[in-house]
């Protein structure tokens, strides 16, 4: 089972690496994890997919909770969160295959942003499956390098990080 | 506010305003300014001989007491050496605050002479860790980090200063609170979850109350105590929470665990209800996980909500500060009319027919040192080492208030116990403070005696000198064939010769009639001292749980 966590951390160097090593040290597993500041130049926001059961997750949401840089930390589920995921993709071409590549790109609402005579760079965002999809076609043509960013996501709706800052800042 | 003074100086007037009156440590290249701020100031500094024993010694100083020991550690080595304290502390929840120095901010990160990045290095043993880039923030991080390591569940703070850091100049101004958005440690008990405890307890018929560290943290023996007497339910203190309630009282039942009571461990087994306080469930209490407490629903009360479900299945979890819940928990079911006599008389059964036990000889037993020590001076602070040692002295010694057994538990570092004792000692200066001790533990941090000489400070040292590495070697015995692979040490040591090396006092006996005239002795020396008790060596610690087994499956030879 697989788990999207978001995290609001003190924007501090160091930070990072207590999170990456709390995983590692507890043994839970790390799908992925993306990091940025966000609208507030002192917090950053850690969106980690891990996998494992309720038991795990819940082991991961205290672990997290107990690190004193950590603000705040919360499960976005499918139905109350929107996650995105941006990869780029070189793919191998040739005269011959260039323009089915660029055809599907098209159905996928993805990009090509680099060009060479034997190879395309396709920048492709969405949801998980529909990267995976997107790899996937690719794969016949050759895929030479492939790097993505892991999922990022938000709350639907008005619930907003500095609400709940605000909010634990009262307690 | 004061201006203009170095960041040394900061920090020497910022431990003032939390009140530190002690400070265990070691000097070196990059605490240089510190140490010299140290120099006049009105805080006592106990010079150790080891970096390793600072931290240990602020631990036992922490426990002792109650406050929050402090330790001080130069650049690199210093550091590293503090580490087996600093995790010792973390995995007991022990208060305690270690500055390091640090290279000049302009060689970090370049492997420069004694440099090693120690908050990286502690930040899995540390409940939280801060390396300082400018003066102006010590008295904020100072007062930080006293918050964090003694509030919630309390741990050790490590902060790590660049020696550049403690010459630079600063207004100072102690801030009055702290203000961290992202640790707020006091909780509110959930009322819900209380009535739900206070249901299955005004329930049950076989409750066992499962008492840890907790009580002892929370300064809640005696709500534990009204609790225990108005549920009428036996009571179970683990290592940590030795001393949170009386042994001698008739509910209580012992240690649960590998080397607890088998009373204790059949008890857990067949009640319908554990209350466990403070505790957490540890493999070492619980033995194997699928057998344990197997006909028990369970209500977990602890401060720290990520030990709750940790290892075990929990039916109520209760997140609160041991004393609050506890206070609560009795005044809603105070006209509860407990319905356990059937069990109780049950457990009383077990306490008759399966006591502690030893047989004596015309050796010294080291059941009978802890006896004696307990018969001479029952009111002592215990600390002990680790190993057989440990467990004798848990087992022989009748606790009767908190803070007066200091042992490593979640660590189990061999060594702890004398620099500990020699904390606990300074912290609590009219006590008897007796570290029980193995010839293998005490090895490991002997060179401290030249540390209580020093500084007079006058602990005892009770060797159960068996010529093992005790407690492998008893698992060697019964789990790996009698094959003694590196745990015989017998006679390499002269241990009164190395106490009068160290111009302490060092006494020994062989027979059991002198056993107590040289405990007398020792106490009544008023110097630092280590006895040589030359055990039974064939002694082992029973009862006993194989690792791995059911905690009723349970080992004690007659």
């Amino acid at each position: 089972m697989r788990h999207t966590i978001a995290a609001l951390v003190e924007n501090r160097p160091g930070v990072l690496t207590k999170v990456s090593g709390l995983f590692s040290r507890r043994r839970f597993n790390i799908e992925s994890l993306a990091v940025g500041v966000t609208e507030r130049p002192d917090i950053s926001r850690i969106t980690i997919v891990v996998a494992g059961d309720s038991t795990v997750l819940e082991q991961v949401l205290k672990q997290l909770n107990k690190l004193i840089d950590i603000i705040h930390v919360t499960e976005l589920s499918s139905k109350n969160s929107v996650s995105r995921e941006l990869a780029l993709i070189k793919v191998a071409v040739d005269s011959g295959t260039r323009s089915e590549v660029m055809q599907i790109v098209d159905v996928f609402r993805a990009k090509i942003i680099d060009v060479t005579t034997d190879s395309l760079i396709v920048e492709v965002t969405g949801d998980r499956s529909k990267v995976a999809a997107m790899e996937q076609l690719l794969s016949r043509f050759g895929i030479k390098e492939l790097v993505r960013t892991g999922d990022i996501a938000l709350h639907r709706g008005s619930v907003t990080a500095e609400a709940i800052i605000a909010q634990q800042s009262d307690l | 506010m004061t201006n203009n003074i170095t960041g040394a100086k900061a920090l020497i007037e910022s431990l003032k305003k939390e009140n530190v009156e002690v400070i265990f440590g070691y000097p070196g290249g990059a605490m240089l300014p510190i140490y010299d701020e140290l120099f006049d100031a009105d805080i006592r500094h106990i010079l150790v001989r080891h970096e390793q024993a600072a931290a240990h010694a602020a631990d036992g100083y922490a426990r002792a007491t109650g406050k929050t020991g402090v330790c001080f550690a130069t650049s690199g080595p210093g550091g590293t050496n503090l580490v087996t304290g600093i995790a010792t502390a973390y995995m007991d929840s022990v208060p305690i605050v270690a500055v390091t120095g640090q290279v000049p901010r302009s060689l970090l990160g370049v492997d420069a002479f004694q440099e090693a990045d120690i908050t990286g290095i502690t930040m899995p043993i540390t409940k939280h860790n801060y390396l300082i880039k400018k003066a102006e923030d010590i008295p904020r991080v100072v007062k930080e980090a006293f918050y964090i390591a003694s509030t919630g569940r309390p741990g050790p703070v490590l902060i790590d200063i660049p020696k550049d850091v403690t010459t630079d100049l600063l207004d100072f101004n102690y801030p009055k609170e702290v203000n961290l958005r992202s640790y707020k440690p006091i909780v509110a008990v959930n009322i819900e979850q209380l009535k739900q405890a206070a249901s299955l307890i005004t329930a049950s018929e076989k409750p066992v109350i499962y008492a840890g560290g907790g009580i002892i943290i929370s300064h809640a023996a005696e709500e534990l105590l009204r609790f225990a007497e108005l549920i009428k339910a036996p009571v179970t203190a683990t290592l940590m929470g030795k001393g949170a309630f009386p042994d001698a009282h008739p509910l209580s039942v012992g240690m649960p665990g590998m080397h607890g009571t088998k009373y204790a461990n059949y008890a857990i087994q067949e009640s319908d209800l554990i209350i466990a306080v403070g505790a957490r469930f540890d493999d070492r209490v619980t033995g194997k996980l699928e057998s344990f407490a197997p006909s028990a629903k369970i209500i977990h009360i602890d401060i720290d909500p990520a030990e709750i479900k940790k290892n075990v299945r929990v039916d109520v979890p209760v997140v609160g500060d041991a004393k609050t819940v506890l206070t609560k928990l009795t005044s809603l079911i105070k006209q509860h009319q407990p319905k356990t006599s059937e069990w109780l008389k049950r457990v009383n059964k077990w306490k008759k027919d399966f006591p502690l036990h030893y047989k004596k000889n015309d050796m010294i037993k080291p059941q009978y040192v802890v006896e004696c020590i307990y018969e001479l001076y029952p009111d002592a602070v215990i600390v002990t080492e680790v190993g057989q040692n440990q467990m004798w002295a848990e087992q022989y010694f009748t606790y009767a208030k908190p803070r007066t057994f200091i042992s490593s538990g979640g660590l189990g570092t061999m060594g702890y116990g004398f620099p500990a004792a020699i904390g606990a000692k300074i912290g609590r200066p009219d006590a008897t403070v007796i570290d029980i001790a193995g010839d293998g533990s005490f090895q490991m941090n002997s060179q401290e005696i030249a540390t209580a000489v020093q500084s007079e400070i006058p602990v005892v040292v009770a060797i159960l000198n068996n010529g093992y590495l005790g407690m492998v070697h008893q698992w060697q015995e019964l789990f790996f064939e009698e094959r003694y692979s590196s745990t015989v040490i017998e006679e390499s040591v002269d241990f009164v010769k190395l106490a009068e090396a160290y111009n302490a006092v060092g006494l020994r006996a062989v027979k059991p009639e002198e056993v107590k005239p040289i405990l007398k002795e020792a106490v009544e020396s008023g110097k630092p001292t280590i006895i040589d008790f030359i055990i039974d060596k064939t002694e082992n610690v029973f009862p006993m749980v194989p690792a791995g087994a059911a905690i009723n499956e349970i080992i004690d030879p007659e």
